[in-house]
């Protein structure tokens, strides 16, 4: 697998205009005779759908939920960093691209940080353009909010909705694409192969989750928009339909897979109640702004929170980390809670829960402070746990919330395989090992609004495709290829249902590569979801028919996907021996249990290649070079 | 507690539908209303019966999947709370619960509880955005948006377009749900060079689908889970009965 990252030479500040200034534009009246397919209508799917609509490509979009407005970006609650220094607290797109840098604990790539801080401005001009309602002063100019692993306030928001008004902004110009004839919208309509043709991506195979028909599309590219893979963990922050099936089966087409281990717990999300469990509920990581964070000094003090005096409390963030405080970056702080559950001083029923208590804030702002910051967050927690945060601290725990990892991409958004580009979350590139707060929604706008338009402009205008068709064999193989899998799952006729399976995988998950892995847990992890997944294979039970609306079949589908992604979790975070960010080895840390990092032998990307059925995937490295940052090991204290 | 459920079964769009009974044995307070249907699912496919579908995704009250109507009020009539957020706490051993799709002439039934709300897509595309050309935005600090303007258009933005507010009113109405994106995009300074054409134009591709029409129920603001006012029906009317006196046009034609 040769990977060329692609990324123009010169100055890291000058790189993105170099590669702006090389490409070559597609003439006006060439436009609409490419045509563009566009997976996921997230922020990276609906912004670069809508963009590329509006320059006169003929675009066709697909999504799994019934309308494009639900993609899971919706969800994403605290905000959006910019580096536009309104508060004029020495903020600026290196101190962006820097803190992005150190927080992905360098392991990204330099240039396209870099890029990605540059736009970000953009970002906010357009969504504002669009109509979204950030927060304002009373003088009517935007207001910020600081986030974690930042010492500056350049956070955009919109109560604690951003998320969905980003993408609602998105989306309503997606909408007016629509209108004007140049998007084709499949609603309700999953994507499950990637047809490659003579070596680049050249269409993919649907089903459509109505009538179960199952239809082939071609394009002169393919753009992968299609999020991250937490569900692999069973229970995370994700959505409950977010897959990684469009991803695995690129991968098993040929493009390379990056730092599959790299996943981040989030510090702040509800704490699980019982085996019914279905999802876990982030908390926005906001909340760290105005609460503290603490636990009782004494392992097994079950005494409610109001009657453990100020003394017999560890504030242990601000404590172990003074200079961030309740502010350090996510991997570290959901460090810290497992070391403290795991010395017995966690609270709550089971005892995997610390409090963030917001007692102090209301003294010092005012009880109506914190309803204009944080009314809607606060309403959540109380509708799902029937505890009112203005009385009682919140309980938070860490859950698995977003991933790192994700196909391999060069500068210019492109896979392995020429064609096939992947947006936002679904690829590697921008955090490194570690995101910070109100860096992904950044990514997956400047990745769809003002990357993409540029970049695939390059791709078309360098490349001679020959027309494709779906009558081609490489279709109609990707075609039967789908029936068959999909027949498979139906026929096997066994007796655990998907979910069994799932909830099984997700322990497996967590327990031997979550916040803390060891290589002999892995070995572990792996062997275990291997047997798991031919018991599956064999046992699983899928109720209903191939043609009709049947959410266990679509289920079964991307566990299936999720066992074979799985170990190759686990066997990245076996590889990499060392920790870094998201990716913690037990064996790899300082005497202080500080992630130490081993930058002589792990400064690379691990790019994984499939090598077929039961093959072990080949190990391909992309090495990472510093020339603007100086390596140091993170420090938050 | 123990529970009955009475829950409205329809194998497609054409099947006439009826309600099945299931009875649950061990249901926890801490479970949300979805994770208890999960449970009756896991039971069903045990059986060998196919499981209740039903639309969800986020389960936290922002994506607009979920819906359904419940003991005759769609999502379950706890105030500002969408299906997915509603909790079991809410009920005591022994209730019965009648569960059933969003009925409306304009979202027909897909299967079970699974309804069709395109009708609303088709709505937005006829005119609810800013045409903004991507790239060409001025610094965004360079429109300034007074606080309470912003908040009120916050107000009305965070319609997560579920469509409770339809399932909710005697006339099938789609008014508060095209009433606070009208709203929503006409409180603030950028949404101005399209308000009128914006308000015949949504306002005309509603009529165009099978909604009815608004008679002052007022029950869409009493189930919408964001619990937006019907404040914005009003401010609809105010844009669309300018636009139309001042000889506003939709797509060429007059309205």
């Amino acid at each position: 697998m040769k990977l060329e990252s692609r990324v123009p030479s010169g100055p890291v500040a000058e790189k993105w205009q170099r590669r702006r200034d090389e490409i070559k534009p597609v003439n006006p009246a060439n436009k609409r005779k490419f045509s563009v397919i566009v997976v996921g209508t997230g922020l990276a799917g609906a912004s670069a759908a809508a963009t590329l609509g509006e320059m006169g490509f003929r675009v066709k979009a697909f999504c799994y939920q019934d309308s494009a407005r639900r993609a899971h970006s919706i969800a994403a609650q605290g905000g959006i960093n910019a580096a536009k220094n309104y508060q004029n607290d020495n903020d600026s797109v290196y101190r962006l691209f820097l803190d992005t840098v150190k927080g992905g604990d360098f392991r990204a790539r330099e240039a396209n940080v870099h890029r990605l801080a540059e736009v970000s401005m953009a970002i906010i001009d357009q969504a504002v353009a669009s109509g979204v309602p950030f927060a304002r002063e009373y003088s009517g100019y935007l207001a910020n909010r600081s986030f974690g692993g930042a010492l500056v306030s350049r956070t955009f928001y919109a109560r604690g909705a951003t998320g969905q008004q980003l993408l609602l902004g998105a989306y309503s110009s997606l909408a007016a694409q629509v209108a004007a004839g140049t998007i084709e919208l499949h609603p309700r309509c999953e994507m499950l192969d990637l047809v490659v043709v003579d070596g680049a991506a050249r269409g993919i195979v649907t089903r459509d989750l109505v009538t179960g028909k199952v239809e082939c599309w071609v394009g002169d590219a393919v753009l992968l928009c299609t999020g991250g893979y937490a569900n692999v963990f069973y229970l995370s922050t994700n959505a409950k339909g977010c897959n990684a099936t469009a991803i695995w089966r690129a991968y098993r087409r040929g493009a390379g897979f990056a730092n599959p281990c790299y996943t981040q717990i989030h510090p702040t999300c509800i704490p699980q109640t019982g085996d019914y469990q279905s999802k876990l509920t982030l908390m926005s990581e906001s909340l760290r702004n105005d609460g503290r964070i603490w636990v009782p000094k004494t392992p097994g003090d079950n005494r409610p929170p109001d009657q453990i005096p100020e003394a017999e409390r560890d504030y242990y963030l601000e404590r172990m980390y003074p200079s961030y405080g309740n502010l350090a970056p996510r991997d570290i702080s959901s460090r810290a809670a497992k070391r403290m559950c795991d010395e017995g001083r966690g609270v709550g029923p089971g005892g995997r829960g610390v409090y963030l208590d917001f007692a102090e804030s209301i003294q010092r702002l005012g009880r109506a402070v914190l309803v204009d910051r944080y009314f809607n967050l606060f309403e959540m927690y109380e509708r799902i746990t029937g505890e009112d945060p203005f009385k009682v601290p919140m309980r938070i725990y860490p859950a698995p919330h977003y991933v790192m990892g994700g196909l391999w991409v060069d500068y210019n958004l492109m896979s392995t395989i020429p064609g096939l580009f992947v947006l936002g979350e679904a690829n590697f590139s921008d955090h490194g090992a570690n995101r910070l707060g109100a860096s992904a929604l950044m990514q997956g706008l400047a990745d769809g609004y003002f990357v993409i338009p540029y970049t695939l402009a390059g791709y078309l205008t360098s490349t001679k495709l020959k027309p494709a068709s779906t009558g081609q064999q490489e279709f109609r193989d990707a075609t039967a290829e789908v029936e068959e899998r999909t027949k498979r799952l139906l026929a096997a006729r066994g007796k655990r249902s998907v979910d069994a399976f799932h909830r099984d995988l997700g322990k497996i998950m967590w327990e031997k590569c979550g916040m803390a892995r060891t290589a002999e847990g892995l070995r572990e992890g792996i062997e275990a979801i291997r047997a798991l997944r031919e018991e599956f294979l064999r046992d699983v039970r899928v109720v209903g028919e191939g043609n009709d609306l049947n959410p266990e079949l679509e289920k079964a589908g991307r566990v299936a996907d999720f066992f074979e992604l799985g170990e190759l979790v686990c066997l990245d975070a076996l590889t990499r021996n060392e920790s870094c960010g998201g990716h913690f080895r037990e064996e790899y840390q300082t005497a202080e249990g500080e992630a130490k990092r081993d930058d002589q032998n792990f400064c690379h990307v691990t790019v994984w290649e499939y090598a077929g059925e039961g093959k072990p995937p080949v190990e391909n490295r992309e090495p990472l070079e510093f020339e603007t940052v100086k390596l140091a090991t993170r420090s938050y204290k | 507690m123990r529970l009955t459920l009475h829950v409205w079964r329809q194998k497609g769009p054409n099947d006439k539908g009826r309600f099945a009974t299931y009875e649950l044995a061990d249901v926890s307070s801490h479970m949300s209303f979805l994770e208890m249907l999960d449970v009756l699912n896991q039971d069903l496919i045990g059986r060998n019966e196919e499981p209740i579908v039903f639309e969800h995704d986020c389960r936290e009250g922002i994506c607009g999947c979920c819906g359904m109507v419940i003991n005759g009020v769609p999502h379950g009539g706890q105030r500002g709370t969408t299906v997915c957020q509603l909790h079991m706490r809410h009920y005591k051993d022994g209730d019965e619960i009648v569960i059933e799709p969003w009925r409306a002439k304009a979202f027909p039934v897909l299967k079970d509880l699974i309804v069709d709300r395109s009708a609303f897509d088709r709505i937005v595309q006829a005119g609810g955005f800013i045409s903004a050309r991507i790239g060409s935005a001025p610094d965004a600090n360079g429109m300034l948006v007074p606080k309470d303007s912003a908040e009120l258009a916050m107000d009305f933005a965070e319609c997560i377009g579920c469509g409770a507010c339809v399932a909710g009113c005697p006339n099938g109405s789609a008014m508060l749900f095209v009433g606070a994106k009208i709203s929503h995009l006409g409180m603030l300074p950028q949404g101005q060079p399209e308000r009128e054409a914006r308000a015949l134009a949504m306002v005309e591709a509603m009529e165009d689908e099978a909604f009815g029409a608004c008679t002052n129920y007022r029950a869409c603001e009493a189930v919408c889970p964001k619990e937006i006012s019907i404040t914005a029906i009003a401010k609809m009317n105010k844009d669309w009965r300018r636009a139309f006196l001042s000889g506003g046009r939709v797509s060429g034609k007059r309205a």
